[in-house]
């Protein structure tokens, strides 16, 4: 296969920081959710 | 090849139940399809598809770099010029959270556009970089003017005036960027950029069905990082609502023992600043 | 249109006692423009070559700072919400604004014009052509900076994030008047008043786009 090393640079790159991104968001996601109130955790309400 | 297993994260962890973490029954089954699409997506690219004539195996970038490019030029500015929009007609939370979270998620993608889209082009084009390329000048605008629309929101203090000046700020610039593609189509009126495989056919029937399916799954991917997003956005939102007053009493007292040190030091680190 | 004229003489009154322009955003144009020179070794021929697109930078740089400034004279003493108060229509408080800072610009780039031929060795080829692109180029900028000016200052807002937030919009605005400059004082063989024409349409767009959004954007300043 040509161009192994871009393709695997780019892939990599690519999926490596989607999946860091997600799993701290995630994290993040939890954190601030128990630092919530329980009344106000129903996050689909719009408060309009 | 790493992949987003946090996808079913929320589902294994014993004390993920409702309310605490930003996962539902939807997006645990959104994000399993998703993680299934992408290695379906994987196996086409490396192991089922042929190498392009001209461009040997590098092609393979494409399936990776197209989606995330569509995703990324029409979907999260599309959301974020819609959301803010919206904001500036209902001023609702709920669309400011939505811009927000587009635009996040919008750097991302612009960021990983570019960084694919060089990698691609230096085995292709023969270079890392070609100033007067359209696409590639409108990706940079769009990147830079997504980080200065971020770290815009993040100085804004009241919630309320973040959403209707950072709407303003997004709908100006998403406008400004019809501005930068036409200037920089002017400027060299020629382009490196493959306009027109896709659409004239060239592709061979399974590179087509493997890019549209990529396309597909990144949709996807991005509609989960989105709902995601907007929860924690969301979250956040009342988080700082809910702890505003006591939030506001802090930030009096500190503003005060400020102005008292100034008075009694007036000769303190010029520089510094609370 | 009272509004307007109202706002442009008290602007360009405050500039004529304080001399921040004059004293300051001037010099600090003058010195990019020494600074393009040392950094290109004086080459004769590298200077002439880059002169428009280097006084177009160097009049973005120097814009940054003169709207600013331009921002600051409300900002500081809560003149926005004076100028609410009175029911002016946000609209010509931004005209106003603009034109101020579109005089006060193209009083720095006379300077700079005369500093690139000193320096740069660059002669004009075309007047008409270079100071219809330069007031068209400096009138855009002008409405993108009154605009986004007042989005950077506000509770919690940080001044520095003027240049990360401005920039970028300007950089059709930069691409064009250089390409103009580059017909009118012949660097480049292209056709300087299509891009005027563009820069006039650029400036037509911020002008309004800038009278759509002051109003939203005034408000929180």
């Amino acid at each position: 296969m040509t161009h192994l090393g871009y393709l695997i640079a780019g892939w990599g790159i690519t999926f490596a920081i989607i999946a860091g991104y997600s799993v701290a968001m995630l994290r993040r996601g939890r954190v601030i959710g128990a630092r919530v109130p329980a009344d106000r955790r129903r996050w689909m309400s719009t408060n309009d | 090849m790493p992949e987003p297993v946090a996808a079913n994260a929320p589902a294994r962890s014993p004390e993920g139940h409702a309310g605490v973490g930003t996962g539902s029954t939807g997006t645990r089954i959104l994000g399993g399809l998703v993680l299934v699409g992408l290695v379906v997506v994987f196996v086409l690219a490396f192991f089922v598809t042929e190498p392009d004539l001209v461009q040997k195996d590098i092609v393979r970038m494409l399936y990776v770099h197209v989606p995330i490019a569509v995703v990324t030029l029409y979907l999260s500015v599309a959301v974020m010029a819609v959301a803010s929009l919206m904001v500036l007609w209902k001023r609702s939370m709920w669309w400011d959270t939505t811009a927000a979270a587009a635009a996040e998620l919008g750097a991302l993608f612009c960021g990983l556009m570019l960084v694919t889209g060089m990698i691609w082009g230096r085995p292709t084009w023969n270079t890392w970089w070609e100033w007067g390329d359209v696409r590639l000048m409108t990706s940079l605008v769009l990147f830079l003017m997504l980080i200065g629309y971020l770290a815009y929101r993040r100085m804004l203090v009241d919630p309320m005036a973040r959403a209707r000046r950072s709407a303003v700020l997004a709908l100006v610039s998403s406008l400004n960027l019809i501005l930068v593609n036409r200037s920089v189509e002017w400027w060299k009126n020629r382009t490196l950029h493959q306009e027109s495989s896709l659409i004239e056919g060239k592709l061979e029937d399974l590179t087509l069905f493997t890019l549209f399916l990529a396309i597909l799954v990144f949709v996807g991917l991005f509609a989960w990082l989105m709902i995601h997003r907007f929860r924690v956005g969301w979250l956040e939102y009342q988080s700082e609502t809910a702890g505003l007053d006591i939030a506001l009493a802090e930030r009096r007292a500190q503003a005060s023992v400020d102005v008292d040190e100034a008075v009694q030091h007036p000769k303190v680190e010029p520089g510094k600043q609370t | 249109m009272s509004v307007i004229w109202a706002v442009l003489q008290k602007d360009l009154r405050v500039e004529s006692r304080s001399k921040i322009v004059t004293s300051q955003v001037l010099p600090f144009a003058l010195i990019v423009l020494i600074l393009f020179g040392l950094a290109l070794d004086a080459d004769r021929a590298a200077l002439r070559s880059f002169t428009p697109g280097l006084f177009w930078v160097t009049v973005l740089f120097a814009s940054t700072l003169a709207v600013q400034r331009s921002v600051a004279v409300e900002s500081e003493t809560n003149a926005f919400e004076a100028l609410r108060l009175t029911g002016a229509a946000a609209w010509q408080v931004f005209a106003g604004k603009a034109c101020a800072l579109a005089v006060q610009l193209l009083a720095v780039e006379a300077v700079l014009t005369l500093g690139v031929i000193i320096w740069y060795r660059s002669a004009i080829a075309n007047p008409v052509l270079v100071v219809t692109a330069a007031l068209a180029a400096t009138i855009a900028i002008a409405c993108a900076g009154s605009l986004y000016g007042v989005l950077a200052v506000g509770e919690g807002v940080r001044d520095t994030v003027l240049p990360l937030l401005l920039l970028p919009v300007l950089t059709p605005v930069l691409v064009a008047a250089t390409r103009a400059f580059d017909d009118g004082i012949n660097t480049a063989a292209v056709n300087g008043w299509s891009w005027t024409l563009l820069l006039g349409a650029f400036a037509a767009a911020y002008a309004v786009v800038g009278s759509l959004a002051y109003a939203v954007v005034m408000e929180d300043a």
